[in-house]
């Protein structure tokens, strides 16, 4: 009965017409309010996931995006606000909703004594998977994941990577409509990061609706339509990629003169070029900006100055350089006397 | 935005509200499975439900038995119910570690975001701790015979004492699974079950008989749960009389599972 291809038809019934937002969105949230004791982990966030979309959640360490995510997948009531998944109530419909969702936490979540293969056909039968049923879809995922030679491995002797592709083939089992990714790279070689990129672009070309959180803006770039930037359990902006980057600049530019003496000629040469006066940390001087054309302008611009290089590059900006962009404070401002430096971000 | 959202309910006929009660006894077997299945892969905990009792059996019946008893047959016959009811109380923790490395490793809370009955985690759990249970149980009783201890009690005796057993160890596991659902990893569990264990069942009982105890030991001995349950299980085994400490045995599995049971059960649907 919980054969999950039934989930499909599904899509058809929900209401038509006037109640538009809710076809048209698969996530829903309204005001979403979450304390543990002092610390306010959500402070009324909105978000609107339209199907079969991606939307990106960024934000630094401790923005709330896990304790958000945890919330639609029904394993934390809200102290406050509302969300809906499918346009079921993630703490009323909660039954519903988990038949809907496949969630891959931000740490691998998988039995660590049982081999691959058991982990999945666990999961299948749990969903309501005959033993062969579930011994298919587990073989299918997991040569779809390239685990099939790990097949029969107990997950405990798995590499990080193998774990988390486990993990996400564990949260497919049942053919969500609804995927939560929890920093789903995080953590990986960018070999595996870019497997994993290929595979939610492929789900989400098969109609699956995705929240991806992450940390990173490059990240949130390349597969969100949808970006929606957390601080602190609030939310500080939403928009598209491209919106984003014009507000923010998606690249930084970072120069530094070769001799110290040359860092205030080099400051005008760049602010004239970027249109905008860099940030000077040291002798580094960086500026967000959205047309990459600015480097071989910056370089022509020195040579003509006559001024030595000491360093020069164009990089995708950091979440701190949106940060500094969004707020003009940058990410680990407020936390300076915590001590905290995994708040500050590269 | 609560219209609308009541409305998309209404279409709920497609997706059932909660999980029919036949699908949830399923869910349970299922996870109960998989707990089995863990022991093929985790040799360790194996040993631990086998080489512990044969060792603690065979330790104690050769070191000990001489000296405490005159002969190994007679300590064997005095220490194995001590031995087995030991062992059945260190099985009991397991419930709580397993619960608290499902709920540190996150595979609880991927059992929690599927659409399955919400006890099946934990009724699952506990059915395969409780086979678990039977086969260190049979396992002890079984080597015992081996090394000489005479059963009187015959197939009712045996059976009787298997079943107390187990409806007490069952009783202790609420503790287990409070204790798991609290601590913060799963040594903290094991850890707890040793500083609780081993003192309550050395000065009960068990392995040696309380008369050369200092008087005010003695007077706990008596009170002990562990000496009451090691002398209904002694009764059964060996045919004697044992109505009065089965039925104290009863009581203390009630007294236990109706304290813990409870909060055991809601700080687990406060996680759930
Ligand atoms: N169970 C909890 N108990 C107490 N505090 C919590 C709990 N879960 C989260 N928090 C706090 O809530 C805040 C938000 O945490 P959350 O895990 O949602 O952040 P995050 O954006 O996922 O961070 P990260 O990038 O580190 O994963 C943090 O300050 C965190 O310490
Ligand atoms: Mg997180």
């Amino acid at each position: 009965m919980k054969a999950p291809q039934e989930n499909a038809p599904l899509r058809s019934t929900f209401p038509r017409g006037p109640r538009d937002e809710q076809t048209t969105h698969a996530i829903l949230a309204e005001g979403l309010v979450k304390r543990f004791g002092d610390t306010t982990a959500l402070d009324g966030v909105d978000l609107a996931v339209r199907r079969g979309t991606v939307l990106g959640l960024l934000g630094p360490n401790g923005a709330g995006k896990t304790t958000a995510v945890r919330i639609l997948a029904t394993l934390l009531r809200p102290d406050s606000g509302r969300a809906t998944v499918g346009g079921y109530d993630v703490v009323h419909d909660a039954h519903q909703v988990r038949r809907l969702i496949g969630l891959t936490g931000q740490y691998a979540s998988v039995d660590e004594t049982l081999t691959g293969l058991e982990n999945l056909i666990l999961i299948g039968r749990l969903l309501g998977l005959s033993r062969p049923e579930a011994r298919g879809r587990g073989r299918e995922l997991l040569a779809e994941f390239r685990l099939e030679d790990a097949a029969n491995k107990a997950a405990k002797a798995y590499s990080g990577g193998m774990r988390r592709r486990l993990d996400l083939a564990a949260s497919l089992v049942g053919r969500p409509q609804v995927l939560y990714l929890d920093e789903p790279t995080t953590g990986l070689d960018p070999r595996s990061r870019n497997e994993m990129w290929d595979i939610v672009r492929d789900l989400v070309s098969g109609g699956v609706t995705v929240l991806l959180t992450t940390q990173y803006l490059e990240e949130a770039d390349l597969l969100a339509e949808e970006i929606v930037v957390i601080d602190h359990g609030r939310v500080i902006a939403t928009g598209t990629p491209d919106e984003l980057k014009g507000r923010v600049g998606a690249q930084t530019l970072a120069v530094r003169a070769r001799y110290p003496v040359d860092t205030p000629i080099v400051e005008s040469i760049v602010a004239q070029v970027a249109g905008r006066a860099p940030e000077a940390q040291g002798g580094l001087l960086t500026v967000p900006v959205t047309d990459p054309a600015v480097l071989p302008a910056v370089v022509r611009r020195l040579e003509e100055a006559e001024v030595a290089i000491g360093e020069l590059a164009l990089r995708g900006s950091s979440l701190d350089e949106v940060f500094l962009a969004l707020t003009g404070h940058r990410a680990e401002d407020e936390t300076e006397d915590q001590n905290q430096p995994e708040r500050i971000l590269a | 935005m609560t219209a609308a959202a009541t409305a998309a309910t209404g279409a709920a006929v497609a997706l059932p509200r909660r999980v029919n009660p036949v699908e949830g006894l399923r869910h349970t077997f299922t996870l109960a499975w998989r707990s089995l299945v863990q022991l093929k892969h985790n040799p360790l905990e194996l040993l631990d439900l086998s080489v512990q009792p044969i060792m603690f059996v065979v330790l104690f019946t050769y070191v000990f038995g001489g000296a405490i008893s005159g002969s190994t047959g007679d300590y064997l016959t005095f220490a194995l119910p001590g031995i087995v009811v030991q062992n059945a109380l260190f099985a009991s923790v397991t419930t709580g570690v397993g619960l608290n490395t499902d709920l540190t490793k996150g595979v609880f809370d991927r059992l929690r975001s599927l659409p399955i009955a919400r006890s099946a985690p934990l009724a699952g759990r506990i059915i395969a701790d409780t086979v678990k249970q039977a086969w260190s149980i049979a396992l002890i009783l079984g080597l015992g015979v081996i090394l000489g201890f005479r059963v009187h009690g015959g197939v009712q005796g045996v059976l009787a004492a298997f079943v107390l057993l187990l409806v007490f160890s069952l009783a202790v596991s609420w503790i287990a699974v409070l204790v798991g659902l609290l601590a913060a990893d799963p040594e903290k569990v094991q850890i707890f079950a040793f500083v609780v264990v081993f003192p309550l069942t050395f000065t009960s009982n068990a392995f040696v008989p309380a008369d050369t105890m200092p008087g005010w030991l003695q007077a706990w001995v008596d009170v002990n749960p562990v000496t009451i349950l090691a002398d209904a299980v002694r009764g059964l085994l060996s045919g004697g009389a044992a109505a009065t400490q089965v039925g104290q045995s009863l009581l203390w599995a009630v007294a236990i599972a109706a304290v813990f049971a409870p909060i055991a059960v809601r700080t687990f649907k406060r996680r759930v």
